[in-house]
């Protein structure tokens, strides 16, 4: 199978990436008129699993689980669409539960299991959501996708475990899901692309397939 | 956002004594608006302490028929629990409207009480707004107001508070618990809670410094038709225009909170007792002192007509 | 080559690749988190530095001093580079605005230093620590006040500012029924999901950039002229690009200060955009106010149609072509159009998805629904009457193909049309519910377009152009031509894609991408095809590729042969002739959508979309489709919600992030139905293929209006139509 995409950039190699083979790096440049005691520091050892790999990193306590996976561990699935909480494009399951990885520091995250886009399924090995928006074409520049995707397969288990929503008719009654449902509970993920029509399709296909 | 130092709290007297200990910290929870508003230096604690460990977790009943929320329970457990979207099903409503999923997962009961405005001035720190800089005038007022408070106004602010979850607890009478540095105990009447703008904006709710927000209480339920109706321009992922909290009795008696309109969850007594009059009289009631702008004098005829399709679900 | 006659029959035709509803080839790198943007390379040494930006706290006026000693000794900072520092650079020749350099504050948010950290969080407090004084000048910021002093532009985007056929005043006058109303469209924003990026390294003086550029070469120069060096010395890099709609067609800060920025600490530099920052700091679609006269026979056929709009920019902007449309898509033998242009100190208004179209089809099929009213007559019957076949100015230039009006009863046969009511007339529980429709109509652009193709001895064809792919679904469309003019599958052809040491594309803009990329890649494929021809002494012309082999009478010679142990490359680009000129290219469409509007809150809702597009050959229908549902999308937004906000009194966009701009969520929008004409363009190109990522946009909101109206008997004027300018003229509830 050839590469159809055009990957490897650098005419220098300067920049190659390789990020899976990337050590975490320090934060360099803290630590200077830190208060001693080593609670009182501003930045901190944190432990969680990636994908099921253990890691531990040494973090500025300002660093969001969002930069701390993308620039300290460089899985950048993981998308920085607003960094306020307004867009979604971050979206990661922490514990199975889906979060907004830019409001969350990464240090509250000390044991968490998290679980991004890349532990999702990998080319070649796609998750069935991953799958589903391939075959309906649930995205356009792809930059929404993962947080998209991520979102989707905890709506999924949302709707699995009874919680309501806005669009729920009868609070008593067990939740399905509906297009309606779906698209309600999607809603904090934003696509300007507006591949909404084909990403509910894609949802509704996984969703149909596994009742 | 400035740097700060960070340490992890395992109960809740641990926390207040840390928050004791240090003036320059603050709670950090679920963190989606503190985190939010630090990193645009508006919020610039320079110690955070993690309660996410201290337990309060548990939605539990109380002796007189209630129920108890912990502070610390997850916007989106709160809205599933079973106890209330049977007994309490304005608050399960309330909350399902506001914010998204992922930021549901996370925010917590206290930190819901606690999110400040939306006010796009408020979030613009190159411009005056008396809520983050006391003194430096209100932007808003002449300003883009669109969104803003018509009632309980001041020259200095015309800020709303952005919750829903708030709004229908008000509509509930429910009553905030907490604990104090030194160790009292109290429990403050919502109504009490957040404050007018006056002339210290800045000051957005009764807690004292380092006062600690435990549960949230709600009385033995009331029944009625439980009604939250939340208006906006997207379906979704959006804050009111105007909301209503409404239950009413099968008498067509009942009570009402309105969000979007005000520094904090407007409820009027005189409102109330309009209500069986209708949509009309009860809207008017609770909005009499209303000073709204160009810009939100539509919110005036918005609560009016909202409250109406209120009742009008309520009948139906 | 150059494009002169209209196309004949050629490989193209075949169909078995083109045409073809082929998945995306970067569709698994994009659902997995492969596909890296623009801020995701990674220096393995780790040796890049954050650099986080600084926007002007004013409007106007100019930068007296800039304090940066308490930014300098913050923790980990590096260097702090100030506008003032880099001074007066040369202006991007695509730019408005000056991007970065010298003391003139042109707008809100302008860049005025970057501060450059070990890491993001260190930037970014430092970067608040700047201290800078200001001296503030007034500034014009009121469209409506602007709109007095509005001046007929010089430049208008290379379409005349004022036009005029027959005497359209008397004409006017004369007629037995007409309409004369204003509209106003906002300023609206591109929003996409990836924020302006870059990440720059330098090589000596040779420069290396990673961004998100939807016009690879035209940045290239930009930049090399405002770092006052030779384009040759750089490079520029984009493969992947998180959407643009315009936003990013010309070259934007975080470029110009990720360079600067990298050159001053000796290493890599890589700076985003903040999300709040990019409302006011990069471009946006101008507001509009626009005037539109309409004059009929009471049997509604058009004898005068007149269209004014005046739009603000600054100093040295160019209007917002919101007329352009008007020229060409009604009949009409008395006509005039006019564009005035304000000086307004907002920022730098530019292209956003159709730029013109977009803003005025929203205002002339709202005039078109309304005059039909007027009438009498059904909407569709009224605009079918004034088809032309021929541009009314000049109707000695037939249009290639407009089938507009089998797009208007196609659509009225699948969505029901015949079941709409009066205004007012149906509801279903609280919902007024109506129908509303449009024409969509855009033009097709020409722009030259390069590639190299390169067939190796293991049978993979490798196609090189610096087009770009901003969710478009150019790597798959350009896999596709290639394939089906070597006659290969698709999966033997890789794609390499934004890139500017590669030949000079289209680029992405103007729904010229798809057509004009994919007839460069035509080029160069003919160029590789004669090689091949050549190396196996065959007349290439009655060569035949086909099934990984290439055929003449009876001799077969697989592909992988043919081209030896090393490979054959064909390099070529299009070129057009003067057939844009003897013929009107355009594209057209309808649009249906049906809305509910709240009889107690007045809040829209829409339940269902239809467009008919008729848009010459389509590629893939997949990806052409989805470029059609977003655009209904981005018109869904266009219509209820989108604004910028504008602070009269400060001068800038008060709603300067994803909370306060509401672009549509999920949950506005329902299940979207497309379809596509059966068309094939032989003036279009070789592809015979046109545009429709902007064909979707055109006319969405109208239609949405006219539902809305429709539902309701409120005509809604001022976009966005939003509740509150509803609310008093719906029923009494109480």
């Amino acid at each position: 199978m050839p590469r159809l995409v055009h990957l490897e950039v650098s005419r220098r190699d300067l920049l190659k990436s390789s990020a899976a083979t990337i050590a975490a790096t320090g934060v360099a440049g803290v630590g200077a008129a830190q208060p001693a005691e080593d609670k009182m520091k501003s930045s901190n050892t944190v432990s969680f699993t990636v994908n099921g790999k253990a890691e531990k990193l040494e973090l500025d306590n300002r660093t969001t689980l969002l930069d701390a996976l993308r620039e300290h561990l460089h899985m950048t699935g993981t998308k920085k669409g607003c960094d306020h909480g307004q867009c979604g494009a971050c979206t990661v399951l922490v514990a199975g539960q889906r979060i907004n990885s830019c409001l969350s520091l990464a240090v509250m995250h000390e044991g968490d299991e998290i679980t991004t886009i890349e532990g999702l399924g990998q080319p070649g090995a796609l998750h069935p959501m991953q799958t589903a928006f391939v075959k309906h074409d649930g995205f356009q520049c792809g930059y929404c996708t993962p947080g998209q995707i991520c979102s989707s397969v905890a709506v999924l288990e949302e709707i699995k475990a009874n919680i309501p929503s806005h669009v729920t008719k009868d609070m008593q009654a067990k939740v399905t899901a509906t297009p309606e449902e779906i698209r309600e509970r999607m809603s904090g993920n934003i696509c300007r692309c507006g591949a909404y029509s084909n990403i509910i399709e894609a949802i509704t296909d996984v969703a149909g397939s596994r009742a | 956002m400035k740097a700060f130092t960070y340490e992890r709290a395992t109960s809740v007297q641990q926390a207040v004594s840390m928050a004791a200990s240090n003036p320059d910290a603050r709670f950090i929870a679920g963190g989606t608006n503190l985190l939010d508003l630090m990193k645009l230096q508006i919020e610039t604690p320079l110690h955070l302490i993690d309660i996410n460990h201290v337990g309060l977790d548990k939605i539990e009943a109380t002796d007189d028929g209630g129920l108890r929320i912990g502070a610390m329970v997850r916007n989106t457990a709160l809205a599933a629990d079973e106890h209330v979207r049977r007994d309490y099903s304005v608050l399960s409503r309330a909350l399902v409207a506001g914010a998204s999923g992922q930021l549901r997962n996370k925010a917590t009961t206290a930190g819901n009480l606690l999110q400040r405005t939306r006010c796009p001035y408020f979030y613009d720190t190159n411009q005056p707004c008396n809520k983050r800089q006391p003194g430096s005038g209100c932007s808003a007022f002449g300003g883009f107001s669109r969104q803003h408070a018509v009632v309980g106004t001041s020259e200095a602010c015309i800020a709303t508070h952005p919750s829903d979850m708030a709004i229908a607890m008000r509509a509930l009478d429910a009553k905030v618990e907490t604990v104090k540095g030194d160790g009292t105990r109290r429990t403050i009447p919502i109504a009490d809670f957040h404050r007018l703008p006056g002339d210290t904006p800045h000051i957005e709710t009764n807690l004292e410094r380092g006062e600690f927000i435990t549960a949230v209480t709600l009385p033995a339920p009331i029944g009625g038709k439980q009604i939250y109706r939340k208006v906006r321009d997207r379906a979704s992922y959006a804050f009111a225009l105007v909301s209503i909290a409404a239950v009413v009795q099968p008498d067509g008696t009942g009570r009402f909170a309105i969000g979007g309109v005000a520094h904090k969850p407007w409820r009027m007594g005189e409102a109330d007792a309009q209500l069986k009059a209708g949509a009309r009289e009860a809207a008017r009631a609770a909005l009499a002192d209303a000073r709204p702008t160009e810009q939100n004098r539509y919110k005036l005829d918005l609560v009016e007509r909202t409250l109406g399709a209120a009742l009008a679900e309520a009948k139906g | 080559m150059k494009f002169e006659k209209p196309a004949e029959m050629n490989p193209i035709d075949r169909m078995k690749v083109v045409g073809q509803p082929i998945r995306r080839i970067d569709g698994e790198l994009k659902v997995s988190g492969q596909a890296k943007y623009a801020y995701e390379w990674h220096d393995p040494a780790g040796s890049h530095a954050y650099g986080y930006p600084v926007g002007s706290a004013i409007a106007k006026g100019r930068i007296l001093s800039i304090d940066s000693k308490a930014a300098q000794r913050s923790p980990g900072v590096l260097k702090i580079v100030t506008t003032l520092d880099v001074g007066d650079r040369e202006k991007g020749k695509f730019n408005t605005a000056k991007l970065f350099g010298g003391s003139e504050i042109q707008h809100y948010h302008q860049a005025v230093a970057v501060v450059v950290a070990e890491t993001f969080e260190q930037a970014r407090e430092a970067a608040a620590l700047l201290k800078i004084e200001y001296a503030e000048e007034a500034g014009s910021f009121s469209l409506k006040e602007g709109k007095l002093s509005a001046v007929k532009p010089k430049d208008a985007g290379g379409s005349e500012p004022d036009t005029s056929v027959g005497d359209f005043a008397g004409a006017f006058r004369s007629a037995e029924v007409t309409l004369d109303e204003e509209y106003s469209t906002p300023d609206q924003s591109h929003s996409m999901m990836e924020p302006h990026a870059s990440l720059a390294a330098w090589d000596g003086d040779e420069l290396t950039l990673w961004t998100s550029s939807q016009m690879i070469d035209w940045w290239r120069g930009d930049l090399a002229a405002t770092l006052g060096i030779d384009k040759g010395k750089v490079t520029l890099m984009s493969p992947f690009i998180g959407g643009g709609f315009g936003g990013k067609l010309f070259l934007r800060v975080d470029a110009v200060l990720a360079a600067f920025a990298a050159k001053a600490i000796g290493r890599p530099v890589k700076v985003a955009l903040p999300r709040p920052l990019m409302a006011n700091n990069t471009t946006h679609r101008p507001a509009t106010i626009q005037r539109i006269r309409i004059g009929a026979s009471r049997d509604g056929k058009i004898s005068a149609i007149g269209h004014e709009s005046w739009s603000g920019d600054l100093a040295g902007g160019q209007p917002e072509a919101a007329v352009m449309q008007t020229r060409l898509l009604y009949a009409g033998e008395n006509r005039m159009t006019a564009m005035r242009l304000a000086t307004l100190n907002l920022p730098e208004g530019n292209a956003m998805r159709a730029p013109g179209e977009a803003p005025g089809l929203m205002a002339l099929e709202i005039a078109m629904d309304e005059m039909a009213e007027k009438l009498g007559m059904d909407p569709i019957e009224f605009r079918k009457l004034n088809d032309t076949q021929v541009d009314p100015e000049n109707p000695d230039r037939p249009f290639t193909q407009r089938n507009l009006n089998g797009c208007l009863d196609l659509g009225a046969e699948r969505f029901g049309w015949k079941n709409r009511g009066k205004p007012g007339s149906r509801m279903e529980g609280n919902m007024l519910i109506g129908m509303g429709v449009a024409a969509a109509f855009r033009n097709n652009l020409l722009l030259p377009s390069a590639a190299r193709v390169r067939l190796d001895r293991s049978g993979i064809l490798t196609v090189e152009t610096d087009m770009t792919d901003i969710g478009t679904g150019s790597y798959t469309i350009i896999a596709q031509t290639a394939a089906e003019m070597l006659g290969l599958p698709i999966n033997r052809v890789a794609v390499h894609l934004g890139d500017s040491r590669f030949p000079v594309s289209a680029g992405s803009g103007g729904q010229f991408g798809a057509n004009c990329s994919t007839s460069g890649v035509y080029a160069a494929c003919l160029k590789l095809r004669e090689a091949i021809a050549a190396k196996l002494g065959f007349n290439s012309a009655d060569a035949v590729f086909a099934d990984g082999e290439v055929r003449l009478g009876n001799r077969t010679v697989p592909l992988t042969d043919a081209v030896g142990p090393d490979g054959l490359t064909g390099e070529d680009g299009v070129e057009w002739g003067d057939l844009s000129e003897t013929h009107q290219q355009s594209t057209f469409g309808a649009h249906f959508v049906e809305v509910g509007v709240d009889r107690f809150t007045g809040e829209t809702r829409i339940r269902r979309m239809l467009a008919v597009c008729a848009a010459g050959r389509i590629l893939n229908p997949i990806t052409a489709r989805s470029q059609i549902i977003g655009a209904m999308t981005m018109g869904v937004g266009g219509a209820l919600t989108e604004e910028l906000a504008v602070d009269e009194r400060r001068g800038f966009f008060v709603n300067h992030d994803l909370a306060g701009y509401e672009v549509p969520v999920h949950a506005d929008i329902p299940h979207q139905e497309v379809i596509f004409m059966d068309e094939a363009d032989p003036y279009s190109s070789p592809i015979k293929a046109k545009g429709v990522g902007e064909l979707g946009l055109c006319g969405v909101s109208a239609a949405i209006a006219n539902a809305i109206y429709n539902a309701t008997g409120v005509r809604l004027r001022r976009y966005p139509l939003t509740l509150d300018k509803m609310l008093h003229q719906l029923p009494e509830v109480a």
